[in-house]
């Protein structure tokens, strides 16, 4: 079986409908590893307190916010090049889950924040660009809510995205150069880790329960949407099938509504 | 080459005298600066710190006023249609339109800006600062607002939705304008570099924006 039958919806259905379960159990599994780790076997940090606790949540969503659009950018390439229907459905199931994503990290950073710097909010370097991440994921939300047509709406939404991609690495170096304050990067780094791994383990497991958790939502998403869209073709078939019975009920109607 | 100068001179007539013409985009512009003394107070000090920010995002929001028409009156006649069927290279058609958009509305905002320095108490050099910045910069952001009116285009009342789309492109555009615009006033040499990061954002809107748009346009045309 090649990618190209995968990409077949009904074949796709059938897969999600025997991966699903699977990927539930594990990703509960992985979560529920992940969260015992975090509060309970990681240790508290020496400055930080229990507020140590707020990373373990925060960096997987801020790293799956980031993942969410190059999904959302990888789909958009689909639909332009290879005009898939089921690209489609994958950029638009992932645009409310990175919304969904950006948000918590933008609020459980704000809640760390609030005891640590003092402040909710800074105008700092990498809060920005999520803010600016955040209105460009409303914004494309809307943008599929607005053009009824989800075939057009697909191919506009692929070239805001697409534009966007290039945007958000503009953003992040322009907004470095305007202002920071953000921790730099401590894990991925040159001369390894610099996090005690009593610490990066618990976040490694979360970072994997998240990606899991991503995928699971995903695949539901698009499953809902493919269902969506069949709903909506039986629909229209069903209206253009019918024109008598239609117009019958409207002169059924007319009296009625003269009463 | 003579199309492209018809099509640049009817797109430059029907910018200046379809509604209002470019002197709705000054006065809105103006509108702008002046309500800014009342939120912010009339210290001409602190005025005068952030004036070169207040001419910018004046100029940012003058520029997306209008960019819901860019392409959606000609849609609305037919002549879009007549455009993208022509045989001609329509990144080219949007590129021409836009400069068209900028000379009608953006030059008005870049030759009134000089006098509006003097609402928010500039000096001078940040004066001088602050126009040229905007004359590199205010085609990028006419640019990158082409494709969210190419994206936009086919939606009534698309025009929240643009502003929306447009405004985080627009960023960094701002980052660089603004920042080259203040530094420059109290150090020369703190100028040139984001002053070049700006030109280089000009440029490549130069580049991405006529192609997204163009892209943009064929996908509603279908």
């Amino acid at each position: 079986m090649t990618l190209y039958d995968l990409a077949n919806p009904t074949r796709f259905l059938k897969l999600v409908k025997v991966v699903l379960p699977w990927l539930i159990v594990a990703t509960v599994a992985a979560l529920a590893v992940g969260l015992y780790f975090a509060f309970f076997v990681a240790p508290e940090d020496y400055q930080q307190g229990q507020t140590v606790r707020i990373m373990f949540v925060h960096v997987p969503s801020a790293q799956l916010a980031l993942m969410c659009y190059a999904m959302m950018a990888l789909s958009s390439v689909g639909s332009l090049v290879w005009k898939h229907p089921l690209a489609d459905v994958s950029a638009k199931a992932a645009a409310p889950l990175g919304a969904a994503f950006t948000f918590l990290a933008l609020f459980s950073g704000a809640v760390w924040g609030k005891p640590m710097w003092g402040t909710f909010w800074v105008w700092d370097a990498r809060l920005t660009s999520f803010l600016v991440l955040l209105i460009m994921y409303l914004g494309i939300i809307a943008l599929w809510k607005a053009i009824e047509d989800p075939i057009k709406a697909a191919k506009v939404n692929a070239i805001i995205t697409l534009v966007g991609v290039i945007n958000v690495v503009i953003i992040k170096f322009s907004v470095e150069w305007w202002n920071t304050l953000h921790q730099p990067p401590s894990i991925i780094r040159s001369g390894g880790p610099a996090i005690h791994s009593s610490i990066l383990i618990p976040l490694g497991l979360m970072a994997l329960a998240f990606v899991l958790l991503f995928v699971t939502l995903h695949l539901m998403s698009m499953r809902n949407e493919i269902m969506r869209r069949r709903i909506r073709a039986m629909r229209m078939r069903a209206a253009s099938a019918a024109p008598a019975a239609s117009s019958s009920t409207i002169t059924k109607a007319a009296p009625a509504g003269a009463r | 080459m003579s199309w492209m100068k018809s099509l640049f001179v009817r797109e430059y007539q029907l910018a200046n005298r379809v509604g209002g013409g470019a002197l709705i985009g000054v006065l809105f512009f103006l509108a702008v600066v002046t309500i800014f003394p009342f939120g912010v107070g009339p210290d001409m000090i602190l005025l005068s710190r952030i004036g070169a920010a207040i001419l910018w995002i004046g100029a940012l929001l003058a520029t997306l006023l209008g960019l819901d028409r860019l392409f959606q009156a000609d849609r609305e006649d037919g002549s879009l249609e007549l455009l993208v069927m022509s045989g001609r290279s329509l990144e080219l058609v949007v590129l021409i339109k836009c400069a068209a958009h900028w000379a009608a509305t953006g030059l008005p905002l870049v030759l009134a800006t000089p006098v509006l320095s003097l609402f928010v108490g500039l000096d001078f050099q940040s004066i001088v600062l602050v126009t040229l910045t905007l004359l590199v910069g205010a085609p990028a952001l006419t640019l990158v607002g082409a494709v969210g009116a190419g994206v936009t285009v086919s939606m009534r009342r698309g025009g929240v939705l643009l502003s929306i789309l447009v405004i985080p492109l627009a960023v960094p555009i701002l980052i660089f304008g603004v920042s080259a615009a203040t530094a420059g006033a109290i150090d020369s040499n703190n100028f040139l570099v984001p002053f070049l990061f700006l030109c280089a954002l000009t440029l490549f809107g130069l580049v991405v924006g006529p192609l997204a748009a163009a892209a943009a346009l064929r996908v509603s045309g279908e």
